[in-house]
């Protein structure tokens, strides 16, 4: 065991001075210093429990995809059947239950309508079965129905686009390195560092921000309404404007041959030049101008809604034809709703609406106050350790205290260069770790001991040392290392935190005391060749 | 100098001679935690139950005005809060159930974590807002079967594994010893009534690798002296070995708690929960290292047999006398 050969020396040396230059920036930071600009800087970031900020987790509904495409059917095959060669006639057409049903009125044509309503439906994915099944019941009912795989897709596809609509957001609001991650099938989890309230934030995304243009239904029966009695190819719309204690007003709007407000191109905040209130301005592509200027051309005279969410904001008049693309949203804005409802339009509708199913916001002064409560606990705790470790095994307890600096280092490096991120628990793994550093250290110096008592030559017992306390070494650290790995699997934000600290620090923690105390023993056993050692 | 030797030499305490009524007053103790568990409960926090949790410190104050923020926040009309100090008496966690219809609707629950942070600082001008967290029931309820998942996972794994490293016997004594030490931090959580959070779960699981480590030291020991020691009794090699490990016991132990409880007082006081299972954990696994994990060897009848396929490593001094 005393032989050494020096690249194994110099090697174990660079990769120490490796990890410490890495680990430098960040200590450098902990300090409260700043890390010179342009040096590399592998940093430890830290958690939002340190750093202070909000951890949100958003949910969309699956179903509300299924229903969403059940409705787009229902819009597909009436426009297919309705522009087909020779217009095939439907009726009784049901969205309930999951699924789309109509008849065919003509018998004769059951092929026809099957032949035309099969191109609307896709494969799903490679999963190699369709997004829809298509059965015909009782010689004429067509029944369609939406299966898993397609839903699953289509709520695979929601979320993406529901990711890149809430990035979009949150960088309108200047927010400074969000992380936005899908997480789970349909959920998507934000967090945001350093933001104090996050109300903002959540206001944005929890609009959905689906802009809808329909015609009002001028024939219905106000008190009809007002009951919640809908009336045939209608839908009651409640009014977003609320007056306290008072019940929404409601409207009756046609629930087909309405346009979405989803192909704009530019949202703005503006103002009615006459009563000064805020509203917002919108731009259509030239795909959605021309609806637009159907639609309006088309019903001059007639009110229509527009619906945001679900809701009306206003019904007014169309005066005349609007043809220029572009068109004015009022309702009852304040500066700052009229502003958030530009940000979400701009960045799009989200394709599924997403609530807050967990919130954790922490400010900014508790995680400066535990970094710094964590430093002290640490320096103490460590000093402490190493007054109880050199008192018990003297120059071996020198090594052991050397090992355990070098080790902190290289924690804090691994963390610098794979970009961890330090949590609060975090650092309770940094202070335990250190605790169980010389756990290792220990069991060797104990055989060591034991092999001396036993009347080993003091080389031999060395030797004997570090081969029969490895077994145990490893075997206790893989115990840990199987606890981290389950806990990294199952825990949320601060939790993995803090199992990579520990699994980081299990494997430095046993290099360290195996390999390094190992040859700076060796190298002192052999320059000065003791024939009694004091341990 | 002298070095320190808080074991002596030649140390030959009986301790498998008293393991009946130590193994025994185990098992009560381990009942009388499950006792606790079941009839006090365990303080289960917004992670597991659900609802919204305020942190407030008391920036000026040596003591959180608890008794008035009561009145003051149940006056809110969102029910009876229950506020807990957490570390310092001047900072306080104030716990509400989310309101109804929450769950639909998320706003409903922004809205009350916005009129209580606002009545609390109206009320108190050194109140600092530290954090809040809000937890949907569904949510909630994913987290304690991920953490029970990963609880019964991990003493799974790591008793195979020492199945699979030793013997069978010493896989079960393993998972006993575990067991035993996560049943009585449970039980002092159910007695002092310390919340229970996702970061006691970290804690949990953290023990059930680290208290392992000594009992591994002493099954290392058993499993060298039983190829060893072919014709000694078990009851007196099991002894023989854990007196020669217990100096490493007793030392790596130590260090752990030496660091745990400068970080128990010095440390965050919003992980003083977290790190004080750890630290009990830590202590009743040395413990149950002795007395929990060896005498199950002797009822599961673990002889010299067990190991004779693995018997030929040569790594056998002949020379070695016993100490």
């Amino acid at each position: 065991m005393l032989e050494f050969p020096r690249w194994k020396v110099v090697a174990l040396w660079l990769l120490t001075l490796v990890f410490a230059l890495a680990a430098l920036p960040s200590v450098v930071d902990v300090a409260g210093y700043r890390w010179p600009a342009g040096l590399p800087e592998p940093k430890v970031n830290l958690g939002l429990d340190l750093a202070g900020g909000s951890d949100i987790l958003l949910e969309a509904d699956p179903t509300q995809v299924r229903t969403q495409r059940i409705e787009g059917m229902e819009e597909s095959v009436r426009n297919k059947l309705r522009t087909m060669p020779v217009p095939v006639r439907i009726s009784d057409i049901s969205n309930n239950n999951g699924t789309l049903t109509f008849l065919v009125d003509d018998p004769s044509k059951i092929d026809a309508v099957r032949e035309a309503v099969l191109p609307l439906t896709n494969g799903a994915g490679l999963t190699g079965k369709r997004d829809w099944t298509i059965n015909v019941s009782d010689g004429n009912r067509f029944v369609l129905a939406p299966t898993q795989e397609g839903i699953d897709l289509a709520v695979t596809q929601a979320m993406d686009t529901a990711v890149e609509v809430v990035r979009k957001r949150i960088d309108a609001l200047g927010t400074k390195e969000p992380t936005i991650i899908r997480s789970g099938a349909n959920r998507i989890v934000v967090q945001v560092p350093g933001l104090q309230d996050p109300q903002a934030l959540k206001n944005l995304l929890g609009q959905t921000a689906k802009l809808e243009f329909k015609l009002v239904d001028g024939a219905a029966n106000p008190s009809d309404v007002a009951q919640g009695i809908v009336p045939p190819g209608d839908e009651i719309v409640p009014y977003a404007d609320v007056k306290a204690g008072q019940p929404a007003p409601k409207i009756a709007v046609h629930r087909l041959g309405g346009i979405r407000g989803d192909q704009l191109t530019n949202a703005q905040l503006s103002n009615n030049p006459q009563t000064n209130a805020a509203t917002v301005t919108i731009t259509f592509n030239s795909d959605g101008g021309a609806k637009f200027a159907k639609l309006t051309s088309a019903n001059v005279g007639k009110p229509f809604a527009i619906i945001l969410d679900g809701k009306v904001l206003s019904a007014p008049n169309i005066n005349e034809p609007i043809l220029g693309g572009s068109a004015v949203i009022s309702g009852n804005f304040t500066t700052d709703s009229a502003s958030q409802l530009a940000i979400s339009l701009r960045s799009g509708a989200l394709p599924v609406d997403l609530k807050v199913v967990e919130e954790r916001t922490v400010g900014p002064d508790l995680g400066a106050d535990s970094i710094r409560k964590g430093m002290i606990a640490m320096g103490v705790g460590t000093l402490a350790l190493a007054v109880f470790i050199l008192v018990t095994y003297g120059r071996f307890g020198v090594y052991a205290c050397a090992a355990l600096v070098i080790n902190l280092f290289m924690i804090l490096g691994t963390m610098g260069i794979i970009g961890t991120t330090l949590t609060l628990p975090g650092i309770a793994g940094f202070v335990l770790t250190i605790g169980a550093a010389v756990d290792a250290q220990v069991l060797i110096f104990e055989r060591i001991r034991e092999e001396r008592h036993r009347g080993r030559r003091v080389v031999q017992a060395v030797e004997m040392g570090y081969k029969e306390a490895t077994r145990a070494i490893f075997d206790a650290n893989f115990t840990n290392i199987i606890a981290a790995v389950l806990m990294f699997a199952f825990g949320s934000g601060p939790v993995k935190g803090f199992a990579v600290v520990l699994i980081i620090g299990i494997v430095t923690s046993v290099f360290t005391a195996v390999v390094m105390t190992r040859m700076w023993v060796a190298q002192w056993l052999r320059r000065a060749r003791p024939a009694e050692i004091h341990i | 100098m002298k070095l320190l030797k808080l074991v002596p030499d030649n140390t030959n305490i009986h301790f498998l001679k008293w393991r009946v009524p130590f193994y025994i007053g185990s098992l009560l103790l381990m009942a009388a935690s499950w006792g606790l568990v079941l009839t006090k409960g365990l303080n289960l926090g917004v992670d597991f139950v659900g609802g919204q949790m305020i942190r407030v410190t008391f920036e000026r104050s040596a003591d959180a005005p608890v008794s008035t923020l009561r009145d003051e926040v149940t006056r809110l009309g969102y029910g009876e809060p229950i506020i807990q100090r957490f570390g310092k008496a001047n900072e306080i966690s104030i716990r509400m159930k989310l309101p109804a219809g929450a769950d639909k609707d998320p706003a409903l629950s922004d809205k009350m974590a916005r009129t209580i942070t606002a009545a609390v600082k109206a009320g108190h001008a050194d109140a600092r807002i530290d954090g809040v967290d809000s937890v949907s029931g569904k949510v909630s309820k994913e987290l304690g079967w991920d953490a029970f998942r990963a609880l019964g996972l991990a003493a799974i794994f790591v008793a195979g594994y020492i199945w699979m490293r030793f013997e069978w016997q010493f896989g079960i004594g393993a998972l006993l010893s575990l067991v035993h030490d996560v049943t009585l931090t449970l039980g002092m959580f159910a007695l002092t009534q310390m919340e229970f959070d996702l970061n006691i779960v970290a804690a949990l699981l953290t023990l059930i690798g680290y208290s392992l480590n000594d009992t591994i030291v002493v099954y290392d020991r058993i499993r060298e002296n039983l190829k060893k020691y072919r014709k000694m009794p078990i009851p007196e090699l099991l002894d023989l070995s854990v007196n020669e490990t217990l100096a490493r016991t007793i030392v790596t132990s130590l260090s752990m708690l030496i660091t745990l409880i400068a970080l128990l007082l010095l440390g965050p006081q919003v992980i003083f929960g977290f790190t004080a299972a750890i630290t009990l954990g830590i202590f009743v696994g040395t413990y149950s290292s002795i007395y929990m994990a060896a005498p199950i060897l002797i009822w599961l009848k673990v002889s010299s047999k067990s190991f004779v396929p693995t018997e030929a490593t040569g790594d056998i001094p002949t020379t070695a006398k016993r100490a």
